[in-house]
């Protein structure tokens, strides 16, 4: 799927975001095996986030929010839904 | 007990804190231990406790793991719940929680404070790392925090020593601090976090910029073929240095046991004992000791990254390749400090979540090449590998480079295996929280490295020593008359194929004999297997019987030395290729042993491993032998 699809419309996975992207979590995310550990790194509903980078062939991606940096692989970010707002905003 | 006069049992306090806070450089810091630290989550992962120095009265220190929630899922932050909770058996409940929280990062440490802030005891919070807070433009209001929590607030920062004096003030009353006035929200954790996000805008937290230094560098690091490049040019730099940098330093060393040798040969009555000293103990503790310098560089640069912050990028840089063999970014970190050796390894793997990943990186982590296997391969590669230049890049460290390589991918074949057969499950997380890069302290990385030198050191006074007068026993006895007439090298000769240590290499030489193997490197071995190292203190001794002062260069006896029968070399490359190619499979490690046993909670899997490395060992060195053999020849 195109990442721009999901652009303007209400929530996307976290995967699918772009370098530079940023959105907030939306107040349902996904559920995963890991989600209650993610809960206690700060990721809970409306925290706003941005990515800052994803490694090559699939690996992890890099997120900002709360003033740190967290790396997470993107079968966990795919289980978490993101209102992506625009890269500039 | 040194405290005032009157405390019958010293009051007790816990650091808690989430991973990287800085707990473990503030405990350092009061103690006066020396206890590992590193810039990355997970360095910490069992309790240690120690007194505060320079105190009026009997406080002890508890450093318990980091974790970032009272309900943790790995062992060592399920430490913390127990400890707090008064669940571990033999550990009385701390009197007062001293909450460590890194000031870089309070939007979500706060998070953990709220949790812990639900405890009834004496509390208190420490602000780490409030100089780089403000080096990046931001501002926290501690006083303000102080009254918002009810419990005193201090900011330090841990390495520079800023702050410790009040600290060290607070800590004298441990009982007068109050036990938190407010209850933040526990349960819900939206609700917590929304608590969070308000007391973090009343003190300022909010608006303290990233940092953009570590930015500039991670767009290097991080960079898709830019920090792959970076990691192999600095791998090659440090191999190179162990072979360029480190021959000053063990030529000193050298020689420095070269005059004792002659010294005690020459002041020193002719005699058993004597004997023992000089082949004994000084050849075999001495012919381990020269590879110091090699440790030392090892060690800097091992410290160096941890403490830089790089071991976090690492993960995130492998966890790709990792997922491939079944296991996740965290494992890498686990093997990595396995370079170093594989206790800190497998101990590290604490902090993986998933206990089928963690079984794994404890099994494979003995691949990794630790440091005592440096002194094998320096010696046989110093002796056999000539000194030449490929494409400008010396052969020796090439070699040294290509054993290391060797000993990763063994590791992760075997994982893969382990994954793919007896460890089989779902497929592992990973997140990681990347720290900003910080500059280490001098006089910290010296300290660390020293105190890794230093337990090298431990080991050459006391396992090498005990093994080396082990050996020197064997070798000596049962003691025969050799022919007068025979030179004093002829009578050694006819003495060592005589003694016990002989025997026992004769008796398992058909064994060894199709690796190229024969009975002396046998004993060594055999001896091997409680450390690895001692096979450099076997050679030493067998090649210094009857040389007493001859003592310099076991390299040039190793290449000089012929078969008494045919005349021919006895140690030839093949050979050495054989014996470096088995030393990087085999598992000759006691302590190592004993360590997987302990966190795999049985012998099944220590005896798994050691039979399983045992046999892959075997059989490469026999490859190895039979293909050099036929190349060389």
């Amino acid at each position: 799927m195109n990442p721009e699809d999901t652009a303007s419309s209400g929530c996307g996975p976290l995967s699918d975001l772009r370098v530079g992207a940023r959105g907030r979590l939306c107040d349902h995310p996904g559920a995963g095996p890991v989600k209650p550990r993610l809960v206690d790194l700060g990721l809970v509903p409306g925290t706003p986030l941005e990515v800052l980078r994803r490694a090559p062939l699939g690996g992890p991606i890099e997120v900002e929010l709360r003033g740190y940096r967290l790396v997470l692989r993107r079968a966990e970010a795919a289980c978490l839904c993101v209102n992506r707002r625009d890269a500039q905003a | 007990m040194t405290g005032a006069a009157g405390v019958a049992d010293p009051l007790r306090v816990a650091l808690v804190g989430s991973p990287n806070s800085g707990k473990t450089t503030l405990f350092n810091a009061l103690t006066g231990a020396g206890a590992r630290v590193g810039n990355y989550p997970g360095v910490t992962v069992e309790r240690r406790e120690g007194s505060v120095r320079r105190s009026g009265r009997a406080i002890r220190v508890l450093d318990l793991p980091g974790t970032y929630s009272l309900e943790g899922e790995t062992p060592d932050e399920q430490v913390v719940e127990r400890v707090l909770g008064g669940e571990l058996p033999g550990e009385a409940v701390p009197d007062a929680l001293l909450i460590v929280a890194d000031g870089t990062t309070l939007r979500r440490g706060l998070g953990l404070v709220a949790q812990l802030l639900q405890s009834e005891r004496p509390t208190a919070l420490v602000v780490t790392m409030i100089d780089e807070v403000r080096a990046r433009g931001g501002r926290l209001d501690l006083a303000k925090l102080s009254r918002i929590l009810g419990v005193p607030v201090l900011g330090v920062v841990g390495s520079r020593g800023v702050g410790l004096p009040e600290l060290r003030e607070l800590l004298e009353h441990p009982e007068s601090w109050s036990a938190p006035s407010i209850r933040p929200p526990d349960e819900d954790p939206a609700e917590r976090f929304a608590w969070v996000d308000a007391v973090a805008r009343e003190i300022g937290a909010g608006d303290t910029p990233p940092d953009t230094r570590s930015d500039a560098v991670d767009r290097i690091l991080l960079h898709p073929v830019g920090g792959g490049l970076v990691f192999a040019a600095v791998m090659v730099l440090l191999f190179q240095s162990i072979f360029a940098w480190a021959v000053p330093a063990m030529d000193a060393i050298d020689g420095i046991f070269g005059v004792l040798g002659r010294a005690s040969a020459q002041l020193l009555p002719a005699g058993l004992l004597t004997d023992l000293w000089i082949d004994g103990v000084l050849a075999g503790v001495g012919g381990v000791l020269i590879f110091l310098p090699q440790i030392v560089i090892l060690f800097t640069l091992i410290h160096f990254l941890e403490d830089v912050g790089y071991m976090a990028r690492a993960a995130f840089v492998v966890d790709r390749l990792m997922g491939l063999v079944g296991l996740q970014g965290r494992c890498f970190v686990a093997l990595l400090s396995s370079y170093a050796c594989a206790i800190p390894g497998i101990m590290a793997a604490r902090s993986i979540s998933s206990p089928r990943d963690r079984l794994a990186t404890i099994l494979v982590a003995p691949f990794m090449t630790c440091s005592a296997r440096l002194p094998v391969y320096t010696l046989l590669i110093a002796a056999f590998v000539p000194a030449v230049s490929v494409f400008g890049v010396g052969l020796q460290g090439l070699v040294m480079l290509a054993l290391y390589a060797l000993g990763v991918l063994a590791a992760l074949g075997a994982a893969a295996l382990l994954k793919s057969t007896l460890l089989r499950g779902q497929v592992s997380s990973f997140y990681m929280e990347l720290p900003p890069y910080r500059m280490p302290s001098l006089s910290l990385l010296a300290s660390q490295v020293w105190a890794s030198a230093w337990a090298f050191i431990k080991r050459a006074g006391t396992l090498i020593l005990l093994a080396s007068v082990v050996l020197w026993t064997l070798l000596t006895f049962p003691r025969v008359d050799a022919d007068p007439s025979l030179s004093p090298k002829e009578q050694a000769q006819v003495a060592l194929e005589a003694s016990a240590a002989a025997s026992i290499g004769r008796a398992i030489e058909p064994a060894i004999e199709p690796l190229g193997f024969d009975w002396r490197i046998g004993v060594g071995l055999v001896a091997s297997l409680a450390a690895r190292e001692v096979i450099v203190s076997t050679l030493s001794q067998i090649y210094a019987v009857g040389d007493a002062d001859d003592f310099d260069g076991l390299r040039s006896a190793l290449r000089a030395d012929t078969d008494p029968e045919t005349g021919e070399p006895s140690f030839t490359l093949p050979v050495a290729l054989s014996l470096l190619v088995f030393f990087v499979f085999a598992l000759q490690c006691t302590s190592t042993i004993a360590v997987m046993a302990r966190e795999t909670g049985s012998w099944r899997w220590p005896a798994l491993a050691f039979s399983s490395m045992l046999a892959l060992a075997y059989v490469a060195s026999f490859v190895t032998y039979r293909v050099s053999s036929a190349l060389l020849s």
